[in-house]
């Protein structure tokens, strides 16, 4: 098709609906009113047209949630969040955008600037809105951008028999995968935010790769673009079948806004026999001001389970946002000779805190995990690595390998390692290796005296101590990753 | 005087746990450009503190005197300025960077005094190919570029890296910090060679050492004979050959 065709139909479309691809919910639907009860589960469930079935879902998580309590053993301090005093469903229209890039903070574009992000998606990112009756060239071109190559990317996804769309779509589309799944590996009742999220969920994707099929891209590429205005209350599911296999990327290096104080995501993963799921997420969502006011509060429940033989999971974060951060994403290690992998990189400044880790629970023989935490705490900030290791009776021959590094910049910082271990079988092993180390005035002075700034000294020294992690990243998303962790902690030096 | 650099009754304090230090005591230097000026004394005397308040390190207080580089104030720039400046430290103990890949800091460095200098940024390729051809030239081996800076190198690994270093960042003045310390006699002569290679008009040295042995490879146009944080003899090549047979008591009798 000649491209001027295609590029006309992009446009038509788009001029009839701009979301067909995204995963947001219309802007147009109306507000449910404050607060949580049996009521706001129903019109959600409603509003989407979902089964019955799913309605009885969400009715069980939320009747669960009544009886439960906010979990209270993570080392994070917060004033009491009140959940009647939040809308749960399509959001509160948003604050009129700004009309173009003039408009816009200052201060959010030199962070975009610096990230190396092209102009038209800087626009995008900061929700540049078109004005009334008009689009802004810049703004056009983003969003044609994003349809046009999200189609193309769609159409490869559909030829190789991938499903990936909006969980919304998917409990619609594809019920009985969507039934035999969800909360599989998280329960309705798993914890106090992994119900909440399951009575409430809006937003989210569902990915479906069989037998046999590698993914034919990362699905990194689609959500760079498709990025914006991910919803409060996350769902992913992520089914790869026999031989499959899947990178998934979510999250966004640059600063997301969001005027939804509290964030509670669910992702599930499920490997069958010799499947392989990598999933990757860069975490930048509003640390509040200086002094934390106004920050995202982001919990968390990821978890995935190999259930195949030979199976692996491998999770790959870098959290460098939020005021508090509560996030453990685990492994169930379910299939014999299955792999779980947990990389990340915790970065805190200012006030934020984070209490973040993973858990590897080994139910077969001859499975395998690897941890590698790097922690680095700037500020008055507070940063815990806690991490458990299950070895279950059956278990024989499992391993685990466990290195937590954490770096502190100043003295008014706290770091955090609390590992658990618990071994049920005579022949598993487990290694755990901690260091905790500053960077030290001779590696700042070694590194100004041959020419570099402060900044870039610091933000060279902090890449060198994440190096096992970054490169666990898609490429791409590494060089933008390490930018990103030198922005997050300028001014925290000197 | 001399316009090139030029050090004036400098003084300088450290803080050792709490209670202020005096180190230098009014040290009173001038090197012309293109000299090798060498610099010998006991331990103590304040030779390595001279080198990190001329560098700009922060843990030292400058209490009285200045000290000029080109006509610049020197004392009032960053080290990193002093380094885009022309001014080069090659440290005594190199430090370890974990992590750090060594090609990716050296360009890091590279360019970043480019930038100051006004000059281009290098591409990858053309410098690596500028890199390869330096460390040919100080019988370095590649693979020394991909390990992480300093980290898990030997004592005369790191004193070859600070070497190539001075001369992919081309100063105008070289301090050696006993650069010659653990070094083997062949490791002496390629660092020597390092730094004979930039001689020039306009390339001038600071060579503080304890051995005489350095000298014999980097021949100095001067020698000071430094003590209790001041310079108390300076002379030609000489001094050191006197400093090697019969040690500093002479001179620190003389001084007193």
């Amino acid at each position: 098709m000649p491209a001027v065709t295609e590029t006309r139909e992009a446009v038509e479309k788009l001029a009839k609906s701009s979301y067909e691809w995204g995963f947001e919910t219309d802007i147009e639907m109306d507000i449910a009113p404050k607060g949580l009860n049996e009521d706001t589960v129903r019109l959600i469930s409603e509003r989407k047209r979902e089964p019955a079935w799913m309605l009885e879902w969400r009715l069980k998580a939320f009747r669960s949630w009544l009886e439960m309590k906010e979990p209270d053993w993570a080392k994070l301090k917060h004033p009491p969040i009140d959940y009647q005093d939040a809308h749960y469903f399509a959001q509160p229209k948003k604050k009129p955008g700004p009309k173009s890039l003039d408009e816009v903070d200052p201060e959010l574009l030199r962070t975009y600037a610096k990230l190396g992000i092209p102009l038209h998606e800087q626009a995008l990112l900061a929700g540049v809105e078109p004005a009334e009756g008009e689009r802004l060239p810049v703004a056009v071109d983003a969003v044609f951008d994003s349809v046009s190559v999200a189609t193309t990317f769609r159409k490869t996804l559909e030829e190789a028999g991938v499903i990936f769309c909006p969980i919304s779509d998917a409990i619609r589309e594809h019920p009985d995968l969507v039934k035999q799944y969800l909360g599989s590996v998280v329960p309705v009742a798993d914890n106090f935010f992994a119900a909440l999220n399951s009575a409430v969920f809006t937003d989210g994707s569902f990915v479906y790769v069989p037998k046999g099929v590698r993914c034919p891209m990362e699905l990194s590429t689609y959500f760079r673009i498709n990025a914006r205005n991910t919803g409060q209350f996350e769902r992913t599911l992520i089914i790869v079948e026999e031989r499959a296999s899947v990178s998934y990327l979510e999250g966004c290096t640059a600063p997301q806004r969001d005027e939804n104080q509290l964030h509670a995501a669910v992702v599930e993963l499920i490997a069958m026999d010799d499947a392989s799921i990598k999933y990757s997420t860069v975490q930048n969502w509003y640390p509040g001001d200086d002094e934390g006011r106004g920050g995202i509060y982001n919990f968390v429940t990821k978890r995935g389970i190999c259930r195949g033989a030979r199976s692996k999971i491998s999770w790959t974060q870098v959290e460098t946002g939020s005021a508090i951060t509560w996030k453990y994403p685990s492994c169930v290690l379910a299939g014999e000779g299955s792999i779980g992998e947990f990389y990340s990189v915790a970065v805190t400044n200012n006030h934020q805190q984070a209490d973040t880790g993973t858990k590897m629970i080994h139910l077969a023989p001859n499975t395998r995990s690897t941890i590698i935490a790097k922690t680095i705490s700037a500020g008055h900030s507070d940063s815990t690595y806690r991490g458990l290791v299950r070895m279950q009776p059956k278990a024989r021959n499992a391993r685990n390998f466990t290195q937590c590094d954490s770096l502190l910049i100043g003295d008014q910082c706290g770091a955090h390692t609390v590992p658990y271990i618990e071994s049920r079988n005579m022949t598993a092993r487990v290694e755990h290796e901690a260091t905790t180390s500053k960077i030290s005035e001779d590696q700042l002075f070694y590194c100004r005296s041959r020419g570099l700034s402060q900044e870039d000294a610091v933000g060279l020294i902090v890449n060198g101590f994440c190096r096992e992690v970054l490169k666990e990243l898609p490429m791409e998303f590494a060089v933008e990753a390490q930018k990103l962790l030198q922005i997050s902690l300028e001014g925290s030096v000197g | 005087m001399s316009d090139f650099l030029n050090i004036c009754g400098l003084q300088a304090r450290i803080d050792a746990d709490g209670t202020p230090k005096d180190i230098l005591k009014g040290i009173d230097l001038d090197i012309p450009r293109g000299e090798v000026h060498a610099i010998m004394g006991p331990n103590g005397s304040g030779k390595s503190t001279l080198s990190y308040v001329l560098s700009g390190r922060e843990d030292y207080e400058v209490t009285g005197g200045s000290a000029t580089f080109k006509g610049q104030d020197l004392l009032a720039l960053d080290p990193e300025e002093r380094a885009a400046l022309g001014v080069f430290l090659a440290f005594q103990s190199p430090v370890e960077l974990p992590g750090v890949n060594n090609a990716n800091f050296l360009r890091t460095a590279v360019n970043a005094v480019r930038r100051a200098r006004g000059e281009d940024e290098l591409d990858a390729i053309s410098f690596l190919k500028t890199v390869r051809a330096e460390t040919k030239h100080l019988s370095m081996s590649d693979e020394m570029l991909k390990r992480a800076v300093n980290v898990g190198f030997s004592g005369g690994e790191k004193k070859r890296n600070e070497v190539l270093q001075m001369r992919l960042l081309q100063p105008s003045l070289a301090i050696l910090d006993e650069t010659d310390s653990g070094l083997d006699i062949d490791a002496l002569r390629i660092v020597a060679e390092g730094v004979n290679s930039l001689r020039s008009p306009d390339f001038s040295a600071l060579v503080i050492t304890h051995h005489q042995r350095l000298l014999d490879y980097i021949v100095p146009d001067r020698v000071h004979v430094m003590a209790k944080g001041r310079i108390i003899h300076s002379g030609g090549p000489e001094v050191a050959k006197i400093l090697e047979k019969q040690g500093y008591t002479q001179f620190l009798e003389a001084a007193a």
